[in-house]
């Protein structure tokens, strides 16, 4: 099909990182079954790098396959350079992604950024509340 | 890898016959039916006999109630149209519909209540279907149309359409049905079946695209969506599309003639996708059983969202169609899978198959295991299968 470039179907058809860390550092949902996306991510981080990163996503082709390049770039990174990842990196990483499907890589920021600050939440680190905006909320259907 | 094309209500594969009529229509006849010369009436001659041909087909008694269209949706779009004026002129201005019409007859109907009309949705309950007693206590002094698809192109459930016109004749309203994935697939007779206006589409039934027909009983009075010359009794301006008007004529004799054979061979073969599917846990068909199109298959699977399905499916051969949300092109999933009462979340898992004559046993095994995988696959993957096995999440199909 050529809806997706060859990077979005190859992480689609064979995603990296799928799974769950039982005993996971942090851990952040994003989405809503209703709007036909939730992705989840868990992450391990050690000596304050993300040591292993997993995810779950319910979704279409482009949400798995932003989902999997998600947890590609930011795996055995800093949380330092973890925390800079944007939707922006997520897309040009896949090649681009069609304009309809680009609220998938938001998707993808958005689970990360979650996961990152449930894990600074559980370890009380403080942190700067200005680096994890409110998730967009849903035009579709309000949530 | 075999290609098994399952997507038969989206479009269909040509039917050799019909492309064996179509050929000599575009270097041998090639006039224009307008035309006076010799070259010109030949080509009169072969849109005269098609004409008779599809009347004919659909049970018609007179080939001056066929107009040839671009297809369904004008068909359906110029139907409503001229049935709403007529109305507009009497001073009724309400119209019946359903929930789950195509959007060709939906955003028409949307359109016209922009332009002061109302109309009643009727609800089609969670098998799909409308009854004739819905329709007779929808009626009132005020209504001129009802407009009630004959098969549903994504469930496939087929509407009771001889009680609900004998209800519409008795009221002296005017009737009309999208026959789009009907015709060509179950009998379908527009006198038997108290039918006032009719639409069709050839290429749903093995015919070519871009050709179709809006059958307008005898006094249903027509008004152009297009303007221009004289063509179809001056209702439909524009040169015939002859090529296409008689690869659709011949595809749909054969498939009516061959509706005996098909429709008990196809239906055997969608009992056995619908039984074999059924195996698969928190998934459930879509739309009545009993009173289905031959060759429609309709799932919902918990837990997982159709392209992602679709996707998959295709890498291993198998095209399908889905109501998500992904797939639909729109925030929304499947206003017909949400009209018979399917939740949001459902909605986007669902699966629709549609064999055609051609579909073997053997296919029908393969896309069986094919789904079986994939569908556990996704789910293998899904937070909210995850979540609906934790009982975090209650499952809507047992």
């Amino acid at each position: 099909m050529a809806l997706y470039s060859e990077k979005v179907m190859d992480h689609f058809r064979n995603p990296r990182n799928v799974g769950v860390i039982e005993d996971a550092d942090g851990v952040g949902e994003v989405g809503n079954a209703k709007c036909g996306d939730i992705m989840k991510i868990y992450l391990k981080i050690k000596d304050d790098k993300i040591d292993d990163v997993k995810f779950e996503t319910f979704g279409c082709g482009s949400a798995i396959a932003s989902s999997s390049m998600a947890t590609e770039l930011i795996k055995g990174q800093p949380v330092s350079e973890a925390l800079k990842l944007t939707n922006q990196a997520v897309t040009e990483a896949l090649d681009g992604l069609p304009a309809h499907k680009l609220h998938c890589s938001v998707l993808a920021e958005e689970a990360i950024k979650a996961a990152m600050k449930d894990y600074y939440d559980r370890h009380g680190i403080a942190y700067d509340e200005s680096q994890f905006p409110a998730a967009h909320d849903c035009e579709h259907c309000g949530v | 890898m075999r290609t098994i094309y399952a997507d038969n209500a989206a479009t269909t594969r040509m039917s050799q016959t019909a492309i064996q009529a179509m050929l000599p229509y575009m270097d041998q006849i090639y006039g224009n039916p307008s035309s006076l010369h010799s070259v010109g009436q030949a080509a009169m001659e072969a849109l005269t006999d098609a004409r008779n041909r599809v009347a004919k087909a659909l049970g018609a008694a007179n080939a001056r109630e066929i107009t040839f269209t671009s297809g369904g949706s004008e068909a359906d779009n110029q139907a409503i149209r001229s049935a709403a004026l007529w109305g507009k002129r009497k001073g009724k201005t309400h119209i019946i519909s359903t929930a789950f019409e195509h959007h060709a007859v939906l955003h028409t109907l949307k359109k016209l209540e922009k332009e002061g009309f109302t109309v009643s949705y009727l609800d089609v309950h969670e098998n799909g279907l409308v009854t004739p007693e819905q329709v007779e206590a929808a009626i009132t002094p005020e209504t001129c149309l009802v407009t009630i698809m004959y098969a549903n192109n994504e469930i496939g459930t087929i509407q009771p359409i001889r009680e609900i016109g004998a209800v519409c004749r008795k009221a002296g309203v005017l009737f009309h049905t999208d026959a789009v994935q009907a015709v060509g697939h179950i009998p379908v007779n527009v006198q038997e079946d108290n039918i006032d206006l009719l639409s069709l589409s050839a290429h749903k039934f093995h015919g070519p695209k871009g050709v179709g027909v809006l059958y307008a009983k005898r006094g249903v009075i027509l008004s152009n969506l297009i303007e221009g010359g004289a063509q179809e009794r001056g209702k439909r301006a524009g040169t015939e599309n002859l090529p296409g008007i008689m690869g659709m004529t011949a595809a749909l004799e054969e498939a009516v003639a061959e509706l005996p054979e098909t429709m008990p061979k196809m239906a055997a073969l969608r009992d056995r996708l619908i039984a074999g599917l059924a195996e698969i846990p928190h998934g459930a068909v879509n739309g009545d059983l009993e009173h289905r199109l031959p060759g429609n298959v309709s799932f919902c699977f918990e837990g997982i969202e159709g392209e992602s399905l679709l996707l998959l499916l295709d890498d291993k051969g198998v095209c399908a169609s889905s109501g998500s949300a992904c797939t639909s092109g729109s925030l929304d999933p499947s206003h017909v899978l949400l009209a018979i009462g399917r939740p949001h979340e459902v909605a986007h898992g669902s699966l629709r198959l549609t064999l055609d004559r051609d579909t073997t046993e053997e296919d029908v095994d393969y896309i069986i295991r094919a789904v079986k995988d994939v569908v556990e696959q996704l789910r293998n993957m899904s937070p909210v299968w995850r979540d609906l096995m934790a009982g975090k999440r209650q499952f809507v199909i047992e």
